[in-house]
């Protein structure tokens, strides 16, 4: 099959994640199964990649050891990542905290699933704020591409381990069990070639690879004793954190231009808000949408200059109101700014949505 | 031209797969294609439900509460599904094990005795190629011959001497609309 010469296939989104992994130059993975992400190991354990790339394939005993492993690799200047799903991820937080604190570049893919605790393993985006406000203990952010389609599950393993070295932090891939379990054309990445130790010690000055002479030790550690170099370290990454604010938010608008209404949506609820826009612009009704493709650093500027000339705005999540809060935060009062989701694995509707954005206009957004 | 399709019945009787083969049938025409499965309890041994959509166009919702078409192979599918089909759309239902056939008049339903006609195959699990074929003829979503091509595609090549049995059950399928 070639679509104008490149190659189209027909993946799960998380078997798309599993084969960017290994066309991206990733040296290894280290999981632990849990629906609605088991593909992501499964299609790893089936593809060998051990054999072609030398890539690290490993199920580890939990996902505490999944976690501490990528540290230990990512330390090492390797480009390594885990999978799991929501429950799983929270086990994780405590590693990724560490990761940020020792400034550790990896990769977390979050195949999301209802909460709270085990919860359900229908879909759901109710780790938003687990995943944008750190999760872990202390003053850190984790990069948070969220990909709504099967094109960028493949899309965005290879887009977070460039943010990740580029800034030396975990980089957090936030999907959900529609995305992870559905089936869409594909076209894989290119495949490019694992890092040589000699490109690692060029580019990762920093990362433990071993005493090289003429230079002192390296260390990776998120502990510091004294609090004036403690407030320091501190210091400096919240100038990183900046530096992300200003050079990496990415988002999509669709039919913004002529927009009377505003839809905020990311991952699967955008697909889904996507149909409920096509419905309600049937109607005459012009709605738009704009889509955090970076949950962190959050489109706050996109979204405060849309603020300014909508009438409304429906942030649609599938939780109880998570980034609605930083769309308030971006508004700043300009347009009202209401929610619609379901919870506990309950999927909202096309025609859910659009009802929702009719009884507004009648209702709220009467201007 | 967009096609919203649900297939839906017990866990076994090969609901994703026939999905799957649908779904790789319309890539081989260089359509935009979603799949969407049930993963959870229902797929471990209950019913089982598939969403295919095919377009001409890129496809927003992959989750859809309105079809098209509605494939139909167990009576509790057949209570849930029934009601979401879109008005002029079309329900095709296999009658085994329904004791409640559907009733709606503002929708065309096909009934195809697909059960009975398996157990003329020399192989039962190419059940769901009977339904597909079926499906095929009363809604050309895909040709039959882009079918067959997305089975040597996808199938291993030591299952590749079944392609036959799958084109012979098919084409029963067919049949079955005008029985």
């Amino acid at each position: 099959m070639k679509h104008s010469d490149r190659e189209v296939t027909l993946l799960k989104g998380n078997e798309a994640i599993a084969h960017a992994a290994i066309r991206c130059g990733c040296d290894g993975y280290f999981g632990y199964p849990i629906t609605p992400q088991s593909e992501i190991l499964e299609t790893l354990a089936a593809e060998k990649p051990w054999e072609t790339t030398g890539m690290v394939v490993l199920q580890a005993e939990s996902e505490l050891a999944s976690i501490n492993m990528v540290y230990g690799g990512g330390g090492t200047g390797k480009r390594v990542m885990t999978s799991s799903s929501s429950p799983g991820v929270a086990l994780m937080q405590e590693g990724i905290s560490f990761m940020a604190g020792a400034e550790v570049p990896g990769v977390i893919v979050n195949v999301q699933r209802g909460g709270p605790g085990l919860g359900t393993i229908q879909t759901s985006q109710s780790d938003y704020f687990q995943s944008t406000r750190g999760g872990g203990n202390g003053d850190y952010n984790v990069i948070v591409l969220a990909p709504s389609s099967v094109q960028e599950m493949a899309d965005f393993v290879d887009d977070a381990f460039t943010l990740a070295f580029r800034y030396r932090n975990p980089v957090m891939i936030l999907s959900d069990g529609i995305i992870g379990q559905m089936m869409e054309k594909v076209v894989l990445p290119p495949f490019k070639p694992r890092r040589t130790d000699e490109e690692i010690y060029r580019d990762c000055p920093w990362a433990t690879h071993g005493k090289r002479p003429n230079r002192p030790h390296n260390f990776c550690t998120s502990l510091e004793l004294d609090p004036q170099v403690m407030e320091r370290h501190n210091q400096h990454l919240q100038e990183k954190y900046a530096t992300v604010k200003a050079k990496e938010v990415r988002c999509e608008h669709f039919m913004n231009d002529d927009a009377d209404y505003l839809i905020v949506a990311f991952g699967s609820a955008a697909r889904i808000s996507k149909k409920a826009i096509e419905l309600l612009r049937a109607e005459g009704l012009r709605v738009g949408m704009l889509r955090p493709i970076t949950l962190w650093p959050f489109p706050t500027d996109e979204i405060a200059t849309l603020a300014l000339r909508v009438k409304g705005i429906l942030s649609v999540e599938i939780n109880a109101g998570q980034m609605i809060e930083d769309i308030r935060l971006s508004v700043e009062g300009r347009c009202p700014v209401s929610h619609y989701g379901r919870m506990g694995g309950m999927i909202p509707t096309p025609e859910e949505i659009a009802k929702t954005i009719t009884s507004h206009i009648k209702e709220i957004w009467t201007t | 031209m967009k096609q919203e399709i649900i297939i839906a019945g017990f866990g076994g009787q090969g609901v994703l797969s026939m999905g799957k083969i649908l779904a790789y049938s319309a890539l081989m025409e260089e359509k935009e294609v979603t799949w969407m499965p049930s993963y959870g309890p229902e797929q471990r041994g209950g019913t089982a439900n598939v969403t295919v959509i095919i377009s001409d166009q890129e496809i927003s919702s992959p989750v859809l509460s309105q079809f098209d078409v509605a494939v139909i192979l167990n009576q509790p599918s057949l209570d849930r599904f029934e009601k979401a089909v879109k008005p002029g759309g079309t329900l095709i239902y296999d009658p085994y094990g329904i004791a409640t056939p559907p009733t709606r008049t503002d929708i065309a339903v096909v009934c195809i005795q697909a059960m009975d006609a398996v157990v003329e195959l020399a192989d039962v699990k190419a059940y769901n190629m009977i339904v597909l074929g079926a499906l095929l003829e009363v809604a050309p979503l895909v040709t039959r011959e882009n079918v067959l091509a997305a089975l040597r595609k996808t199938l291993p090549e030591r299952h590749h001497h079944l392609i036959p049995l799958n084109a012979d059950a098919l084409d029963r399928g067919a049949s079955l609309v005008h029985a």
